[in-house]
């Protein structure tokens, strides 16, 4: 029943344009998923503000045209007037897009500056991306982990039944604090690869041999589950992220169970810039593309 | 406008025939005819290879491909709609209808034109081979990004070496373009007398002789990386990954356009038509498309905002992407304009030209939210992304081209189409392709990235409607096969002027276009 | 024969596209078996590139023919004109990518490198350099000791002299052009004789300091980002300026053969202009790969 339902809202909205993208539908999974952090807030607004000009835009531009299609027709005995310019009306026409798209450079610039901020941050987490999985290094107490994508092979191959969060579950989650500013220092060990969690409105490159910057404020605990978007390879579709957003309290508790001891923690934060090798620097060749990479590291 | 018909064919005598005719041809006509059929033959290969893409897509887990299969399947496919069926059949009308419009007796270097078209087929049959290799065909998408093609295997080599020869018919189809313009014009045929289909084709030249060669440029960086050691991608070796990036879209932006100038063309000849008034704002449209073209070279970087540019690189490039909307928005603008207090009448070339404004403006403004930074953070590599470039693409470029053969066809092949299956066609297509590709807005915002054979769950319910609908779509494309080769076989006499008194060099001709046209240049008045 | 006095010449079909098509898919399909080991790959190599330069003599000779028995008129020798000044335009974008590519890797991607001390410790970037992880660049035309160093080519000792060498043959076929206008065989043949014989004196000292690099100083394509657009930029430079000393070549045979008028002459002003172009080129690399 709640399937059908969802069947027929679907089905209703294919047919009413843009417009009804307004957060309410949210839930039908219409519009951008509900955010949980200030950046994803700012952008959910932004992104409902341009939607909804566009819309107006649209329906403007149209309706008038409809209106015409149905007013001038030959078949009501519409005759032709031979008009071809009006510099006036051209001159609306540019000069008022113009400043619908100062009005929405504004906000965006604004809000580009505060996500580009990464200064002051309360923790660093190295993001690596590898195919096919990710690897989180927390700078500052040592914990380190690969993340893995846990769905049974046998629900892909269609043999078992899919579970809930089927592909988008993973052996070990990051665990994050809420209220403190993260920074993520993002990159990859072979192709590229992309880090993006939708709620947290995080979405940066990780690129071989370069570091990409960025952070996140996360407001309320809960589970944030999101994927690899840039192509990486065969297993691209299936190298998910998922966060868990915990309390400070919970979160310091599961530091201090997973982080490394004393010296060992020295050893392994050296350890994460030197043993970083890279892509040789010769070329890499190989016969059947994804069925065999390249080794990553040589 | 322009008065003058001929048909004397006296002097032109031995020319073979058969396939010898078609391999040989230097005639203007010949070539477009071929550039069209290689179009509509490349169209159905990559849209066969879409079918696969969405039956895979149409339920959760692996269905009927393999991952690495799934990669190259939306690789080629974009290759060859992209290479194959949109930037020939552009050439293929540039062919057939420059010269008449501009009253020229052929293309200016007729064997250069019958070489542009020859390296097609032997291109695509290089990058289609790739299949046949070990590792199978490209597969790191058509945007080729490094690193993950110098990872493939033999297929990227036939892929590079395709995108050569691609580039060497493009360059040289455009040289000619511009070479018959400048110089073949008739007299009295001003720059500001030509139809805006020539002009729009002229600055499409401009574009592909500036661009192409540097998409060579990049692919070559890639078969070195790859073969002979250099490391312009390789970080190791003090390259940069995202350097192939920005020489792909700087290339790649402009490709864009390149297929979508053209599309603008036929529009502006057939709305007026139809509409039975003057093109609104002929030297607005000139000068429109001129900005879009200048600014197409400025924007490249707007593919990139999550690589990690600086603050005002991102600022930067959102601001001149945003600009496009005004050029492109007084072109539709002038559309509605044309029709405003027309006398109108909907054949089946007006109903594409219509569905083509609505359509391709709905792909355009989802084009300028992509264009705000911090909102395409969260569209980016998503599915949103995929929508927006198939109504600019499909209901822009294809659409458009459909539309074009519709008003053309009557000249071309002496014949009235059949009207009725042109409207259904015209009505399947629209259909289809919106309950294909609008629900692909949804899954884009809801969080489903491109480029993934399976998906999570949440993502059915637009998948399976996105499946039907394409299911739908690409079989109602066979119907215009159908409907092309029945006009070309037959059907009611076509009059000269076709249309409803038309306007144009093209309409002052017999219909068929006779073999040669023009070899007296026509008085234009 | 599609042709009247005064009206635009309009070629009959021809064969020599189809062979041009083939010959450049046979070579480049070759070529690419040839990178993964295909035993015929090279055979077919030979037999594409054969079967491409045919149809080069082949077309250029028809071409040279229909103009010496007088079929072009003005508006077709204006044709040729402007597709060869967009062919050059479409040349001067190929090397705008390389150059944009060196531009880029120099002045962004070295210095992000040099910062990204999380995962180069140690590495700080400048110019010339092959990338934290290739080999160490020592001072110019200093012969390295071990392999794990580069030594780059100046600009002022074979270089400089490769400038002026071409700027030189620039002028000289300028001045065999104004010999052509004036109707003055002699000049012209001495003229661009030199010219064509200073296009090769360049590429003869362009292969030995490409030998020089290789066996004295460390310095090949493999030699991180300076390598790669350091080769690629030069090569394919000269990979031009010796299919401008071909073009050349050719009509200072076709000019033997006493083809060309003082009026109408366009092959010869195509061959001059590419070899501006050529020039142009080098002068740019020079700057930027050279002394820069
Ligand atoms: C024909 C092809 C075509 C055309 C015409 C366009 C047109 C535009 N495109 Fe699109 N684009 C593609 C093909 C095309 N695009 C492709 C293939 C990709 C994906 C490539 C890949 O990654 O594989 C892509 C991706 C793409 C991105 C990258 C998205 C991402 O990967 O994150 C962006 C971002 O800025 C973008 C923007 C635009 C803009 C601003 C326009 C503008 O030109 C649109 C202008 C038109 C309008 C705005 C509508 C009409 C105007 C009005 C009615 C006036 C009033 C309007 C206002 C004042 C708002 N496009
Ligand atoms: C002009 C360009 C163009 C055109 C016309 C199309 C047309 C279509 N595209 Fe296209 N598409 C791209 C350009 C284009 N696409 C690009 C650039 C990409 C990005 C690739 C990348 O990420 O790298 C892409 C990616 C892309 C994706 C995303 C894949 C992914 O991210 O993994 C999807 C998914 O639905 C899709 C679907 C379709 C469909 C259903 C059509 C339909 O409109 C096709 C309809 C036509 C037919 C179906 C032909 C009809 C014929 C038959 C049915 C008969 C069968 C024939 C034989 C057996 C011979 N395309
Ligand atoms: Cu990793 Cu996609
Ligand atoms: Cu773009």
């Amino acid at each position: 029943m709640v399937r059908l339902n969802k069947a027929f809202t679907v089905s209703l909205s294919a047919l009413i344009p843009l417009a009804v993208a307004t957060p309410v539908f949210a839930e039908w999974g219409l519009n951008l998923p509900t955010p949980v952090t200030p950046i994803g807030e700012g952008i959910l607004t932004l992104h409902n503000w341009i939607l909804l000009i566009c819309t107006i835009i649209f329906v403007g531009v149209f309706g008038v045209m409809f209106y015409s299609l149905y007013a001038h027709r030959k078949s009501k005995g519409h005759k032709p007037s031979q008009f071809s310019h009006s510099t006036f009306a051209e001159i609306t026409w540019t000069v008022i897009p113009t400043l619908i798209l100062i009005g929405m450079a504004i906000p965006s610039t604004a809000m580009l500056i505060k996500m580009e901020d990464t200064s002051e941050a309360d923790l660093t987490v190295k993001i690596t991306g590898y195919q096919w999985k990710w690897r989180y290094d927390y700078l500052d107490s040592g914990v380190q982990f690969y993340s893995n994508l846990s769905t049974d092979r046998n629900e892909i191959l269609n043999k078992n039944e899919k579970g809930e969060n089927y592909l988008l579950e993973v052996d070990n989650q990051v665990v994050l604090p809420i209220g403190k500013k993260i920074r993520f220092l993002i990159t990859a060990n072979d192709v590229i690869h992309s880090w993006w969690v939708p709620q947290l409105a995080v979405k940066k490159d990780a690129i071989p041999g370069f570091i990409n910057e960025v952070w996140t404020k996360i407001n309320e605990p809960g589970i944030y589950r999101g994927q690899c978007t840039e192509l990486c390879g065969r297993e691209h579709g299936f190298m998910p992220v998922v966060v868990k957003a915990v309390s400070v309290e919970e979160f310091d508790a599961w530091v201090a169970e997973n982080a490394p001891a004393e010296e060992q923690a020295e050893e392994t934060q050296s350890g994460v810039s030197g043993g970083q090798t890279l892509v040789a620097v010769s070329a890499i060749s190989t016969e059947d593309g994804a069925d065999d990479p390249a080794p990553a590291i040589r | 406008m322009a008065t003058v018909a001929d048909d004397h064919h006296d002097h032109h005598d031995h020319h073979p025939t058969g396939l010898i005719r078609w391999i040989t041809t230097t005639n203007h006509k010949d070539i477009g005819t071929l550039y069209l059929l290689f179009s509509f033959a490349m169209f159905l290969v990559g849209g066969a290879m879409a079918m696969v893409i969405r039956a895979e897509l149409f339920q959760p887990g692996l269905q009927i491909v393999d991952p690495h299969f799934f990669n190259q399947m939306t690789t080629v496919h974009a290759l060859v709609m992209v290479f194959g069926a949109v930037m020939p059949g552009m050439v293929g009308f540039a062919n057939w209808m420059i010269p008449i419009m501009i009253g020229a007796p052929d293309m200016a270097l007729p064997r250069l034109n019958n070489w542009s078209f020859w390296i097609l087929p032997f291109a695509a049959t290089l990058l289609l081979s790739s299949f046949l290799t070990a590792g199978g065909g490209p597969a790191a998408g058509w945007t080729l990004y490094a690193p993950l093609t110098i990872q493939g295997g033999m297929g990227v080599d036939l892929t590079i070496f395709a995108v050569h020869m691609l580039g060497i018919s493009s360059v040289l189809g455009a040289i000619n373009v511009i070479v018959t313009i400048f110089n073949m014009r008739a007299p009295g045929m001003d720059f500001m007398k030509m139809p805006l289909f020539v002009w729009t084709w002229l600055i499409t030249a401009f574009l592909l002789i500036a661009v192409m060669p540097v998409f060579a440029g990049a692919v070559t960086m890639l078969l070195t990386d790859r073969h002979f050691g250099t490391a312009f991608f390789n970080p190791a070796g003090g390259g940069d990954p995202v350097l192939f990036q920005h020489i792909f879209w700087f290339f790649g932006h402009p490709e864009v356009y390149i297929m979508i100038l053209p599309a603008f063309g036929i529009i502006s000849a057939i709305i007026p038509t139809f509409s039975r008034k003057p093109l609104f704002g002929y030297t607005s449209m000139v000068l429109a498309v001129a900005g879009i073209a200048f600014l197409s070279f400025i924007v490249w970087a707007h593919h990139m905002f999550t690589v990690g540019m600086p603050l005002i690189g991102e600022v930067y490039f959102m601001y001149a992407t945003m600009l496009i909307a005004v050029p492109t928005g007084v072109k539709v603008f002038n559309w509605v304009a044309t029709m405003w207090r027309g006398s109108l009448t909907f054949e089946t070339p007006m109903l594409f030209a219509i569905g083509v404004v609505v359509l391709f403006t709905i792909g355009g403004l989802s084009g300028l939210m992509l264009g705000i930074t911090p909102a395409d953070f969260q569209y980016h590599d998503t599915y949103f992304v995929v929508a927006h470039f198939h109504y600019v693409l499909f209901s822009g470029s294809v659409m458009a081209m459909m539309g074009g053969v519709y008003y053309w066809l009557p000249k071309w092949t002496g014949h009235m189409y059949d009207e009725k299956l042109g409207k259904l066609h015209f009505w399947l297509t629209t259909i289809f392709f919106n309950i294909t590709f609008f629900p692909q807005h949804f899954l884009g915002l809801a969080g489903m990235p491109r480029r993934i054979p399976d998906y999570a769950l949440q993502f059915t319910e637009f998948n399976v409607i996105s499946s039907l609908g394409a299911f739908g779509l690409g079989v109602s494309q066979l119907l215009m096969a159908y409907i092309v080769y029945k006009c070309v076989k037959g059907g009611e006499k076509a009059t000269d002027e076709v249309w409803d008194n038309p306007e144009g060099l093209e309409w002052t001709l017999p219909s068929p276009a006779p073999y040669h046209t023009f070899e007296t240049p026509p008085v234009i008045k | 024969m599609s042709h009247a006095p005064g009206s635009y010449y309009l070629p009959n079909p021809s064969a020599w596209p189809i062979v041009g098509s083939i010959g450049l898919f046979t070579l480049l399909l070759g070529f690419v078996l040839f990178l993964h080991d295909g035993g015929t790959g090279p055979w077919l190599m030979v037999f594409g590139a054969a079967v491409t330069v045919f149809m080069l003599f082949g077309w250029f000779g028809t071409v040279a023919r229909e103009s010496e028995s007088g079929l072009y008129n003005t508006e077709v020798g204006v044709s040729y004109r402007i597709s060869m000044m967009w062919f050059i335009f479409s040349e001067v974008m190929f090397f705008g990518g390389f150059f944009g590519a060196l531009l880029y890797i120099r002045q962004l991607s070295v210095p992000w490198l040099a910062d990204t001390d999380l995962l180069w410790p140690g590495f700080t970037g400048g110019w010339p350099t092959a990338g934290p992880e290739g080999a160490v660049p020592i001072g110019p035309d200093t012969p390295i000791s071990n392999p794990g160093q580069f030594s780059t080519i100046g600009a002022w000792g074979l270089p400089f002299w490769n400038t002026l060498i071409l700027l030189t043959s620039s002028v000289t076929c300028t001045i065999a052009h104004h010999a052509l206008k004036e109707d003055k065989r002699m000049k012209l043949i001495i003229w661009l004789a030199i010219t064509v014989a200073l296009g090769f004196i360049f590429l003869v000292l362009q292969g030995a300091e490409y030998m020089h690099a290789y066996q004295d100083l460390g310095l090949t394509l493999g030699t991180g980002v300076y390598g790669s657009t350091f080769f690629m930029l030069t090569g394919f430079h000269g990979a031009h300026v010796t299919i401008g000393a071909i073009v050349l070549l050719v009509i200072l045979v076709r000019v033997l053969r006493g083809h060309f008028t003082p009026e109408n002459h366009f092959a010869f002003e195509a061959g001059a202009w590419y070899w501006h172009f050529v020039d142009t080129v080098w002068v740019g690399l020079f700057i930027f790969v050279y002394i820069l």
